[in-house]
């Protein structure tokens, strides 16, 4: 437990530093790296919950593609690689005051409602069959909504960036 | 395992082989501190990738030694189990995934030869790379993709062995496009990449293949995962498979290495590859990475065994790849004029040898000539690159910047007449150890037809270097060779064809040897082409069949014995009067190639000049060698075209038909009922009461303005905001 | 491990993503942002799929992954048509709603 406890520390505190810079550096490049850090971070986060295939699909799908894109999109929109200053835009000021109070009502529900309940620890693997089981069994029709948006997304993602 | 009930000598062991996987390990940390520090040390970088390649080396080599010692400590007919250690490395679902080493004879070889020509295209390169602008990741991506090799070389499961190559392929990809300024060198770049990518799908599908269809029985068996790759060769030969699963797997693992090794019809890769800068053409694009592909169907060897029926059939589909590999590449090598890429094919042709021998069951001499061929090839195109740097000012084109270099080059020009005549299999140069082989075992096992096809190769291979070796060296000085500055010519060439050319002319590079005539490279080029030559002229002699078998040492050393882990396959008993026939041809080829060149290039003879431009038929044949084929136009015209385009059309249609379809009708519904809306209600009810709150609406309105700026941020920081307040507002409210 | 633990790296996760879409002018950066948003939901969800000791929570996490590869696919499809149109993705240049 301890050793769990201390591991879910250091990778929080990664994930939030890795968070603070994607927020706040001025290199968009760094930026899409920073964010690699807090993903990989939270497939870190997953395997601690015993989320295996969670995590699994995390570093796939997010650090494989959607990564990729990042850069590309980087790449492609031509944004300077390298120091930017004007990334920011004027009310980036007005962000922290709303940051800091969202937080702040969320900190307050949270201890208020869970206060120092603990995870169970003999939780038992949720496996992979389980998963399948719940995406083909109760969850049919949302995985059904979900086909179709992907499409969508495809189809709409071709017709959007095509040059003609 | 299963205990043989034979007497078994116990095995010798080493630290070197138990400790074989730190082989990868220091090239990919050696990578590590080139990329992070490389640009701060005083070498920019190089030393470390030689410091690490040099290393790399000797454990290879300490390796090789006790595995000598360890066939030594066994029987004549034991089989020598290799040196497996592994580690777990993750774990899911009850699937458990080691990694580890698994070094036997094979492995080897390979190491060494990885090793060694690493190390001396490192070598090389401090100086044929000097002042380039990316000096440092160059030697960071060259350590790399040594690392890379060296993983799969002994990996002792189909995952790492799958990274190792994955690590390779990215590696081609950046050294490619090392100098990605110019347009053409990141065209071949990435269509390197996507070619062999379209290779390694098959991979993929066929290392998932014997998983799930070995994992059973090897867990079984072996008390090993269906990764392992001893395991899946017992499961291969135990008859257990069912033949049609594992013949899918077979194609499967093969169209990767047809991707890899630039086999028929995945080669168009591999000459465009020659954008990259020499020594990587060297290292990955014909000694080394290439032969992955013959690696890979060398290692799962039992699986293409069981699912071909190799010694079965007079024919399949690895010889037939392999026999048409040979002729259209060499084909295609006599229409070039860029000295590269006439090596390049001739790289592709000799990679068909390689499978050709694999698939006609002829193992060994296939393996061996993967050992040769390295040197022979690896000191040609290092040449080649000599003769660029200090003779024809960055130029690769054999008929306008060269000829007559002997006398000035004579270092560059031995070596380069002693690997031409190695790659034309003449006695006692090593190519004829090793192709001679691979031609005489594939007659033996019953594939006449493709021993003639070998034959054929043989004589269009002697024919097409000779051609070059003339072009290159004999008759008189032309162009920058013979001193003379044409800097036109590099764009001249850039569009003339897929254009490589001119990508030597970069940075200090190309100032630094402008007023200098044509001379001699410095030790730093010449030494790895006489070590090279060296090894051309003398590795054949490592396993000699001709002599008895005394002399069979690689055989002896490398060859798996039969056993569960290891089919049985003979060899073809030697004869002179074979080896003569081959010889016969491989002189033909030469003198008829050599009495063509003099009367085509130096005396310019009438009927020779100009004749493909006069008869039909040759001109048809030129045109088809010249564009290689028409394979480039099918894939990127036809192919890509026929898929990219309908998905267009297809969105469009949905877009035209469909959503427009939707959108009109709910427009049309939308207006009806508005009309009906606007006569009824609005007209009656609303309008009054509008009528009185317009003004006050107009004030806020005016008051509010400001805040509808149409920026998006300013948008997303008021929702935020908002919601941030009303979410304070609810926790107060309900504690 | 507590439960309050992971709850409150995704709050501040989602705070972090949050300060990032208001903040950044780069539309890149803003949809960088808001897949720090999305992770923290995720977060939530497997969090709670552990305490609940059932895989609702997981299924939810792997829609969710789904839902963000489409959105960030046609928002980068978005975000490279202002481009070509605008020669700029900086969100300030973009002000047609102007009231």
């Amino acid at each position: 437990m301890v050793a769990q406890n201390i591991g879910f520390a250091i990778i929080a505190i990664i994930m939030v530093i890795g968070a603070l810079r994607v927020v706040t550096t001025s290199n968009v490049v760094h930026a899409a790296l920073w964010l690699v850090v807090v993903l990989a971070g939270a497939a870190a986060q997953y395997i601690l919950l015993a989320a295996e295939f969670v995590a699994i699909t995390q570093v796939l799908v997010y650090i494989g593609a959607v990564m990729v894109l990042f850069l590309f999109g980087t790449m492609l929109t031509r944004s300077r690689i390298g120091r930017d200053s004007g990334l920011n835009n004027s009310y980036a000021k007005l962000g922290i005051p709303v940051a800091v109070v969202l937080f702040v009502a969320m900190a307050l529900a949270l201890s208020k409602s869970f206060g120092t309940e603990k995870l169970p620890s003999d939780g038992s693997l949720v496996t992979t069959q389980q998963i399948s089981d719940q995406i083909f069994g109760p969850y049919l029709l949302p995985f059904w909504a979900l086909s179709f948006v992907l499409l969508a997304a495809v189809i709409g993602a071709i017709v959007l960036a095509r040059k003609d | 395992m299963i205990a043989s009930s034979e007497v078994m000598n116990e095995l010798s062991s080493g630290w070197f082989l138990e400790h074989a996987w730190l082989i990868p390990i220091i090239p990919a940390i050696g990578f590590a501190i080139i990329i992070l520090f490389g640009k701060k040390l005083p070498m920019k970088g190089s030393e470390i990738g030689l410091i690490s390649m040099l290393s790399s080396l000797a454990l290879a080599g300490g390796a090789a030694m006790q595995w000598i010692s360890r066939v030594n400590s066994g029987t004549e007919e034991q089989f020598i189990a290799p040196v497996v250690r592994t580690w777990n490395w993750w774990q899911i679902g009850g699937m458990k995934f080691t990694i580890g080493q698994s070094i036997d004879g094979l492995s080897v070889i390979v190491l060494v030869v990885v090793a060694f020509i690493s190390t001396l295209v490192q070598l090389y390169s401090t100086e044929y790379l000097k002042g380039d602008r990316r000096y440092t990741h160059f030697f960071a991506a060259l350590t790399l993709f040594s690392a890379g090799m060296l993983a799969m070389v002994v990996a002792e499961d189909t995952i790492l062995f799958l990274l190792g190559w994955e690590i390779m392929g990215l590696c081609s990809f950046m050294l490619i496009g090392h100098w990605w300024e110019d347009g053409a060198n990141s065209r071949a770049a990435l269509k390197a990449f996507f070619t062999v990518r379209t290779g390694d799908m098959g991979l993929l599908i066929g290392i998932s293949m014997l998983y799930f269809a070995s994992n059973e029985w090897t867990t079984k068996e072996l008390g090993v995962s269906g990764f392992s790759i001893r395991g899946i060769s017992a499961w291969a030969l135990s008859g257990e498979p069912n033949s049609r699963v594992i013949l899918i797997a077979a194609i499967a693992l093969f169209i990767a290495a047809i991707g890899k090794s630039g086999q028929f019809p995945l080669h168009t890769w591999l000459p465009d590859a020659m954008a990259g800068p020499t020594p990587v053409s060297s290292l990955l694009h014909s000694s080394t990475m290439v032969v992955a592909g013959v690696f890979l169907v060398s290692r799962l060897y039992p699986v293409f065994f069981t699912g071909f029926h190799i010694l079965g059939s007079g024919g399949n589909f690895i010889t037939i790849i392999g026999g048409i590999t040979i002729v259209i590449a060499a084909a295609l090598a006599f229409v070039q004029n860029d000295i590269k890429k006439v090596l390049a094919y001739s790289t592709v042709s000799q990679l068909g040898y390689m499978m050709l021998g694999l698939g006609a069951g002829a193992w060994m001499p296939a393996v061996f000539h993967i050992f040769t061929h390295a040197f022979f090839k690896a000191c040609l195109f290092l040449g080649a690159g000599s003769i660029s740097h200090s003779a024809s000012h960055h130029s690769f084109d054999m008929k306008k910047d060269m000829g007559g270099l002997r006398k000035v080059m004579p270092i560059t020009f031995t070596t380069w007449v002693i690997s031409t005549l190695a790659l034309c299999g003449v006695f006692p140069f090593s190519g004829f150890f090793s192709k001679d082989e691979i031609i005489d075992n594939v007659g033996h096992n019953g594939y006449q037809l493709f021993m003639i096809i070998g034959l054929i190769g043989a004589f269009m291979t002697a024919a097409y270097m000779t051609r070059a070796t003339y072009l290159t060296f004999f008759g008189e000085a032309r162009g920058a060779s013979a001193g003379i500055h044409h800097d036109e010519h590099h764009d001249a060439h850039a569009s003339a064809h897929d254009a490589h050319d001119s990508h030597d002319a970069h940075d200090a590079h190309a100032t630094d040897h402008a007023d200098q005539g044509p001379h001699e490279s410095g030790w730093r080029i010449t030494l790895p082409l006489v070590l090279l030559a060296i090894l051309a002229l003398g590795s054949g002699f490592l396993n000699a069949v001709p002599f008895g078998e005394k002399w069979e040492r690689i055989t002896k050393w490398v060859e798996p014995r039969h056993s569960e882990f290891a089919p049985e396959l003979h060899h073809a008993p030697f004869t002179w009067s074979k080896a003569g026939l081959s010889l016969a041809i491989v002189f033909i080829g030469i003198a008829l190639s050599w009495g063509i060149s003099t009367m085509l290039y130096t005396r310019k003879d009438k009927r020779l000049v100009g004749l493909s431009e006069r008869n039909r038929v040759l001109r048809a044949g030129y045109n088809l060698l010249i564009n290689k084929y028409f394979l480039d136009v099918l894939y990127e015209k036809v192919i890509v075209k026929a898929i990219a385009g309908p998905i267009a059309a297809a969105a469009y249609w949905f877009n035209q038909n469909i959503l427009d379809g939707i959108l009109h009708a709910v427009a049309r519904f939308s207006r009806v009922f508005s009309g009906w809306v606007y006569r009824n209600i609005d007209q009656r009810v609303v309008d009054g009461t509008v009528n009185n709150s317009g003004k006050a609406t107009k004030g806020a309105g005016g008051v509010l303005a400001p805040v509808q700026s149409g920026k998006v941020s300013q948008y997303g920081a008021l929702l935020f905001s908002a919601a941030a307040v009303a979410a304070l507002v609810l926790v107060i409210i309900n504690s | 491990m507590l439960v309050n633990q992971f709850l409150f790296l995704a709050a501040l996760l989602f705070c972090i993503g949050v300060y990032g879409v208001i903040a950044r002018k780069n539309a890149v950066l803003v949809l960088m942002s808001i897949e720090l948003i999305l992770n923290a939901v995720n977060l939530n969800f497997v969090a709670f799929a552990l305490r609940n000791g059932n895989a609702d929570g997981h299924t939810f996490a792997l829609y969710i992954i789904a839902i963000a590869a489409a959105e960030v696919g046609v928002g980068l499809g978005l975000v490279l048509l202002i481009f070509r149109n605008r020669r700029t993705i900086s969100l300030d240049d973009l002000s047609e709603m102007k009231g």
